[in-house]
């Protein structure tokens, strides 16, 4: 996934000299995680740079250049430290089109590593996801492979809206045979990752991997077929692909990473009984990460959710 | 484990308290060593940022505290832990994610501390020490009490606004704060002196109106002639101070990532060999005849002994919830 979004990056900046690429360590060393490594080589400095650590900031620059017709893709490096940009994002970001009755765009796409899952404790492996949701104006998206991580990222950049784009860093490495550019469903489609016909999972980021892995063992070991709902799209959410699935299997789980207490599992059980009550053959269950700060790496097997913990609940739903 | 004998309100040392200085600073490096092995090695997992090479900041600021002064750290913040006081077993078990550890294994490198001994935590965001460490200095200040807050932080949280909020706060409400910044010149990969604005830290700090100093962060007594001062500023009322402390880490940002591409090796070579704070405060107490070179080797292995002691600790001890 790395080389799909570097790829991504730089097919970008190729066709367009507005997108800029900034950030804490992206220019020389390529970022943390090497998802930039090699485009200030190669488009040089004035196009990819190297920021002070400075969140507020780097975003804040990212809107002015916005309103200059630039389409900067920021990064923000781990996920825990886009709270320090949240009010750049909130107050200003999400609302500057808005506020300019759509006149100023705001063509800018916030990269971050995002989620857990990779040994990392507190701030490097959070689930920024619903802060961002919550607040009307940016779309939030989240691919979980790397063609859609590709796709995704061009058609973020080159779109009109702010995109925060949340990349599953526990997917990092994950590989794909992949002949780009490549293009999947518009990015604010979900999708069906997996079709069954007994109980339908919503899953996201990373979580998608589990679900399907999760799929596998359920029809090898119990004859249970699940379908695999990825959304993509956190916000606005495609509940249409998620209410057209549950009305099929009249049964729900959602799976994210993020603690319980409102997240998107709570937006999407409330929408789905709102909505198909009389499709549900069982109630909507959540399978989450728990109410607690995230835990330090010898932890973090339980607190995420695995396959071990969506099959119980697949268990639950499916109980006479 | 010895300690730092408190020193009252003079920079004036014995013999045995600057001895205790190596001592520690020799502790803090062959732990920060250990750990770096041992990340790599499975042991630890999550990582840590070592701070070899940092030792003479946090020692020397450390020998003017009393339990009572309290001291905030970053990301990079066992040195600052061993030299307030901290038991290098649990520091080490907490490092394991031990229920032994310092904060019950669930803090781990970047989530320490310890209230017996001071020790108000260190956590992850760059910057958001000093604001912690305000809100203990102004406790202080309120409830008429003669101690100081001491915030570390890296040169990388110089360009974070939190930062200066803090300050701020502090030298308007003359607040007994000191604000160390171990300028090592890098955060991450990135030269701080390359992302920011005005040249000089030192200067910036002094917009705020607070006393400012910069000394050899790899020399024990500069450092601590610069806290004793601080602190006998704070004490009497006169706020906070800014001390900017050049340093330099030899290992990676973080553990087993190598000298890097963004410095060159010669660069680290410089400062190991010419301006190491162990080397030179053991070359200076030897020129002063107060070591020889047998008490300087049992140093060493009294600090390797409680290093080995401390892995023993953590490895022996029960998981969380166990
Ligand atoms: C708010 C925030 N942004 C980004 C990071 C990621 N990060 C961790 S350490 C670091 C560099 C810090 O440099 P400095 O303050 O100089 O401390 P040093 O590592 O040199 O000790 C960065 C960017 C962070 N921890 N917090
Ligand atoms: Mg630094």
């Amino acid at each position: 996934m790395v080389e799909a979004i570097n790829a991504g990056l730089a097919d970008a900046m190729a066709d367009d000299d507005h997108v800029l690429v900034f950030g804490e360590d992206v220019g020389r060393l390529g970022g943390v995680f090497r998802v930039t490594d090699g485009l200030q080589a190669r488009f040089g400095q004035r196009r990819c740079f190297d920021t002070p650590l400075a969140e507020a900031g780097i975003v804040g620059l990212a809107i002015g250049l916005s309103m200059r017709g630039y389409r900067p893709v920021p990064e923000l490096q781990f996920d825990g430290f886009s709270y320090p940009a949240l009010d750049q994002v909130i107050s200003h970001l999400a609302k500057y089109r808005n506020r300019s009755q759509g006149a100023m765009p705001m063509r800018v796409t916030v990269r971050i590593p995002s989620f857990g899952g990779i040994g990392s404790p507190e701030h490097h492996c959070e689930s920024p996801e619903t802060y961002f949701a919550h607040t009307a104006g940016v779309r939030v998206v989240s691919p979980s492979n790397p063609a859609d991580a590709y796709s995704m990222l061009r058609e973020s950049i080159a779109g009109d809206d702010p995109v925060i784009f949340l990349e599953p860093k526990r997917r990092y490495w994950s590989r794909q045979d992949l002949a780009l550019p490549v293009t999947t469903e518009p990015s604010d489609r979900a999708r069906v990752a997996r079709p069954g016909s007994d109980v339908t999972v919503v899953a996201y980021g990373a979580m998608v991997r589990v679900a399907l892995d999760a799929a596998e063992v359920a029809e090898r070991d119990g004859g249970v077929s699940l379908e695999v709902v990825d959304l993509r799209c956190l916000a606005p959410l495609d509940l249409d692909a998620v209410l057209d699935s549950v009305r099929r299997t009249g049964r729900c789980i959602v799976v994210h990473e993020a603690p319980r207490t409102l997240g998107l599992g709570a937006e999407i059980a409330a929408v789905v009984q709102e909505r198909a009550f009389h499709s549900l053959e069982a109630p909507v269950l959540r399978v989450t990460g728990f109410d607690t700060p995230y835990p330090p790496a010898t932890l973090e097997g339980v607190w995420l959710p695995g396959v071990d913990r969506l099959l119980d609940a697949v268990e639950q739903v499916l109980e006479p | 484990m010895s300690t730092i004998p408190d020193t009252k309100d003079s920079a004036e040392a014995s013999v045995e308290q600057t001895v205790g200085w190596l001592s520690r600073m020799l502790l803090i490096r062959r732990f920060e060593e250990r750990a770096e092995q041992l990340t790599l090695r499975g042991k630890i997992p999550g990582g840590v940022h070592p701070a070899v090479g940092q030792e003479a900041t946090a020692v020397g600021v450390a020998s003017v505290l009393t339990t009572a002064d309290t001291v905030s750290a970053p990301h990079r913040g066992h040195h600052h832990a061993l030299a307030k006081g901290m038991s290098p077993d649990r520091l080490m078990a907490e490092l394991f994610g031990k229920a032994t550890g310092v904060s019950g294994g669930r803090g781990g490198s970047m989530h320490l501390a310890d209230f017996e001994i001071g020790f108000i935590g260190s956590n992850g965001i760059v910057g958001a020490s000093v604001g912690v460490a305000l809100g203990d200095a102004f406790a202080a200040h309120y409830r008429h009490e003669q101690r100081v807050a001491v915030a570390f932080f890296g040169d990388g949280g110089v360009n974070t606004g939190r930062t200066w909020e803090a300050v701020n706060l502090a030298s308007a409400w003359k607040l007994p704060l000191v604000v160390v910044c171990e300028n090592n010149l890098y955060a991450v990969e990135t030269p701080t002196a390359e992302v920011t604005g005005g040249g000089s830290i030192v200067r910036r700090a002094e917009g705020f109106g607070v006393a400012a100093v910069s000394v050899d962060g790899q020399d024990v007594g500069e450092v601590r002639e610069a806290a004793s001062a601080a602190k006998k500023r704070a004490l009497a009322g006169e706020g906070p101070t800014f001390i900017e402390a050049r340093t330099y880490r030899y290992s990676g940002h973080g553990s087993g990532e190598g000298p890097g591409a963004y410095r060159t090796v010669d660069e680290i070579e410089q400062w190991r060999s010419s301006r190491d704070p162990i080397m030179r405060l053991r070359a200076a107490l030897a020129k002063a005849g107060q070591i020889t070179d047998d008490e300087y080797a049992r140093l060493e292995t009294e600090a390797d002994r409680e290093v080995d002691e401390a892995v023993r600790f953590a490895e022996e001890s029960p998981w969380p919830d166990e």
